[in-house]
């Protein structure tokens, strides 16, 4: 079963060599299949409109996955109901092509429903042709999105009914009640006037994209004659008595007069330029740490902890940085997660000579406890002769382990009369970098 | 150039965009939200695109969209949305598109946790999306690594027209340190056969579709001796105290931080053991596994792994029975001391 498009298009290639067997003439399609006559119309629009070269067809997949059989135009070929996702990908990449979405009632309204909500949400802009025959070609006649209440298919056999399928989906009307889209139609190839005017509306459609317009959805009543279980003329007659009931045709959105072309335009850095843009060119330091030093004769493993927002993770990067501008091996790592969110945080620093191992600090040679959790928590863990540094205007027990630096600090108290009770850890800081003779006489294991 | 301390995900998006990479396309999930967020940054900045797409399944195929057009273009995930992005890769696989992805895992199945897990082993370097096909996977180790290893993941996806993943954990993810950065690349490869909406690519097809099954069959093969050649040119380890070494512990990503750790603690104490750390998890370092495998001090291996055990199968291949290999796991996003891991790899020689 195969059929001639009458008349070829310029828009097509001169002989379709990438059709497997003999015949490369005649398309895959049955006879009396709507998608051949839309392909055609698609071909003359990119001709007539002077952008065949420029256009890019994303085929889907349904019985017009072949549709790179014959378009002589750039054709990338998508996974089912992905077809508006890699177009977006394509166009963003190349604004100036001319980018197709073709795609039938399987692969758009079901599989792919989310790819073309969203595609067209945003106002991609491309053109998107939606073959509605109510039915899955490819596979064999069963049910699509668009199947009529009581139609039969292969997995409908006695009728679609409301109860088990629900109501057939209407895509015009719903991608017509979004905001971005510029143009919406729907028409119907079943006589010589329907066809006519499809051929405008798919006109249009390209137009919108040449006058870079946005999003342009074209939905099309199409023949299925084999799923369908009828000839060519049966079929075209079914549409304008039953098909097209359902899915009254028109325009349902058209506002490409009223706006302003997009500004497409790419602005793309040479390599060159890049290391300055992103911020390479210097090293960057979240803090001023040029006067700060720290004792590290001996490897430092560093646990802060306290309650999220007190910025124990900053102090933690802090110290870091100033570990890396005295060329130090430096490592910091956050607990992270749901711990983060009101509760307790906490961080690790490792600074070293060496390189280090592991990251994670499980006995800090200095406990920074801003909180009592924290100190509670961890105080255990530190190391003998190890510091713990904790925050005595807000930690109102002490450590009670003897073989360590005990090293209380008012930091809340002091930031507050400084003017500023948020930056506690900005004083501790202070303490632990400013006196780095403190951390000098720590002996770890 | 800048040597900055940054976050593991960070310096992935600074490494892809001095690798030229000017697409990202992602959905957020944590923990690697980040790598997201840092492009939604840094791309608007270099003239390319950032795009929050309403999935990963979407994400997946704009960069399948943009990879076509041959500009350099990534994703990045965790666990769960990689699991999404897996039909999409399959087809990239299939027609051949080089692209980035990235797996910043958490722990599973299911919606699991978002803690540090390497329970997608098998899903990244093994496929999960279906058909004959191999990611290319490297496993960074550190914040460094994270943006050195994804410019190699963009150079390897296009020196080979394959999708490349670069497969790290929440903690490495998380995990700031010093990152000198390179020189961005200047130099990019034409590639013939993109789709670019001009008149002299306009006989170029991107599919993954074969009718016959002789046509099938012939890409298949030909993606299989593409691995082959991808095995013998860029199969990348680290070898960590070897030479002398009677017990080989084989970890990759960040266990591989907790193994040197132990490997040295393990030393003071005069045990001979040593590391090995597969960088690129397909290509496997098979080869240089079975030739340790069969030198007479090697008594044996033991892996670790944040998983049930996946990478080991790889490591038993390679052994092929000639030693023992022991296996020692965590999951859940526990992440084991130095202190265990020492113990585990005493027992483990224990066993013995
Ligand atoms: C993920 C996936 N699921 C299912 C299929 C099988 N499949 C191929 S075409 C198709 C339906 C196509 O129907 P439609 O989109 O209406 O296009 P038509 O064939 O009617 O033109 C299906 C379900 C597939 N290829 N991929
Ligand atoms: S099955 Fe239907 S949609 Fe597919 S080619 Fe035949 S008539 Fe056309």
């Amino acid at each position: 079963m195969s059929v001639k498009i009458l008349g070829k298009s310029k828009g097509f290639y001169d002989t379709y060599e990438r059709r497997p067997g003999n015949n490369h003439e005649q398309t895959h399609y049955c006879p009396g299949c709507g998608h051949g006559i839309l392909h055609k119309m698609i071909a003359d629009a990119v001709v007539d409109f002077n952008v065949a070269e420029n256009m890019i067809l994303i085929s889907p997949v349904g019985c017009s996955v072949f549709a790179y059989y014959y378009f002589n135009a750039g054709n990338i070929q998508a996974a089912h109901g992905r077809a508006p996702a890699v177009a977006t990908g394509v166009k963003r990449a190349l604004p100036e092509s001319i980018v197709i979405s073709y795609q039938g009632d399987g692969d758009l309204a079901a599989i792919g429903g989310n790819e073309i909500l969203h595609a067209a949400n945003r106002g991609e802009a491309m053109t998107v042709f939606f073959v509605n025959n109510a039915i899955y070609g490819m596979t064999g006649g069963q049910m699509a999105p668009t199947t009529l209440i009581g139609q039969k298919t292969t997995t409908t056999p006695y009728g679609r009914t409301l109860q088990n399928e629900g109501y057939p989906i209407k895509m015009a009307e719903i991608i017509a009640s979004l905001e971005a889209p510029v143009y919406v139609e729907r028409v119907m190839l079943a006589d010589v006037r329907s066809k006519n005017a499809a051929r405008k509306a798919v006109r249009k459609g390209i137009k919108n994209q040449i006058e870079k317009k946005g999003f342009s959805f074209i939905e099309v009543l199409s023949t299925c004659p084999t799923g369908w279980k009828m000839t060519a003329p049966q079929s075209e007659e079914w549409i304008k008595s039953t098909l097209v009931k359902n899915f009254p045709l028109g325009v349902y959105k058209d506002i490409a007069d009223q706006v302003e072309p997009l500004n497409l335009d790419l602005n793309l850095a040479t390599p060159e330029r890049v290391p300055k843009l992103i911020g390479l060119e210097q090293d960057k330091m979240e803090f001023d740490t040029a006067s700060m030093k720290l004792a590290t004769d001996i490897d430092q493993e560093i646990k802060i902890a306290g309650f999220g927002g007190q910025g124990v993770l900053s102090l933690g990067v802090w110290l870091s940085e100033i570990g890396m501008r005295q060329d130090l091996e430096v490592s910091w790592i956050p607990s992270y997660g749901p711990e983060m969110r009101g509760g307790t945080a906490n961080c690790h620093v490792k600074l070293s000579r060496a390189k280090i191992g592991s990251p994670l600090v499980t006995y800090p040679t200095v406990l920074v406890a801003m909180n009592r959790p924290s100190l509670e928590k961890f105080e255990d863990d530190v190391v003998e002769g190890g510091a713990i540094v904790w925050d005595s205007a807000l930690i109102d027990v002490e450590p009670q382990r003897k073989d360590i630096k005990n090293i209380p600090v008012p930091a809340t108290q002091i930031a507050k009369d400084i003017g500023n009770s948020r930056v506690s850890n900005v004083v501790l800081l202070g303490v632990l970098a400013g006196f780095s003779d403190f951390l000098d006489p720590l002996v770890v294991r | 150039m800048a040597k900055q301390f940054v976050k593991g995900n960070e310096a992935i998006v600074k490494g892809a965009i001095l690798a030229g990479c000017r697409a990202y396309y992602g959905y957020p999930i944590t923990p690697a939200s980040e790598i997201a967020q840092a492009a939604a940054l840094y791309m608007p900045l270099v003239g390319g695109t950032f795009l929050q797409a309403e999935s990963e399944i979407a994400a997946i195929n704009m960069v399948y969209g943009a990879a076509g057009t041959g500009i350099r273009a990534m994703t990045a995930s965790s666990s769960p949305g990689f699991s999404l992005k897996q039909e999409g890769i399959s087809y990239l696989a299939g027609a051949e598109l080089p692209c980035v992805v990235v797996d910043i895992t958490r722990g599973g199945p299911g919606l699991g946790n978002i803690a540090p897990e390497q329970g997608d082993y098998h899903q990244v370097v093994k496929g999960g999306g279906h058909g004959n096909y191999k990611n290319i996977v490297v496993a960074p180790n550190s914040a460094q690594e994270m943006c050195d290893l994804t410019m190699l993941a963009f150079e390897l996806a296009d020196k080979y027209r394959n999708p490349t993943v670069v497969l790290a954990d929440g903690f490495i993810g998380q995990m700031m340190e010093p990152v000198d950065f390179p020189e961005p690349v200047t130099e990019f490869a034409e590639k013939t056969w993109a789709v670019r909406g001009v008149d002299r690519d306009r006989m170029n097809l991107v599919s993954s579709i074969e009718l016959d099954p002789d046509d099938l069959e012939r890409h298949n093969q030909k993606l299989q001796a593409k691995y082959e050649i991808i095995k013998n040119n860029d199969t990348r380890y680290e070898e960590y105290l070897l030479d002398d070494a009677e017990f080989v512990v084989v970890g990759y990503g960040i266990v591989s931080r907790l193994i040197y750790t132990a490997v040295n603690q393990l030393r003071d104490e005069g045990v001979k053991v040593g590391m090995l750390r597969p960088i690129t998890l397909m290509p496997y370092p098979t080869k240089r596994i079975a030739e340790l495998a069969v030198r007479d001090q090697v008594k044996a291996f033991s892996v670790i792994e944040l998983s049930n055990g996946q990478m080991v199968d790889d490591v038993r291949l390679a052994v092929n029975g000639a030693k023992p290999v022991e296996f020692y796991g965590r999951m859940g996003g526990n992440v084991p001391s130095i202190k265990e891991l020492v113990h585990e790899i005493k027992r483990m020689m224990r066993v013995l």
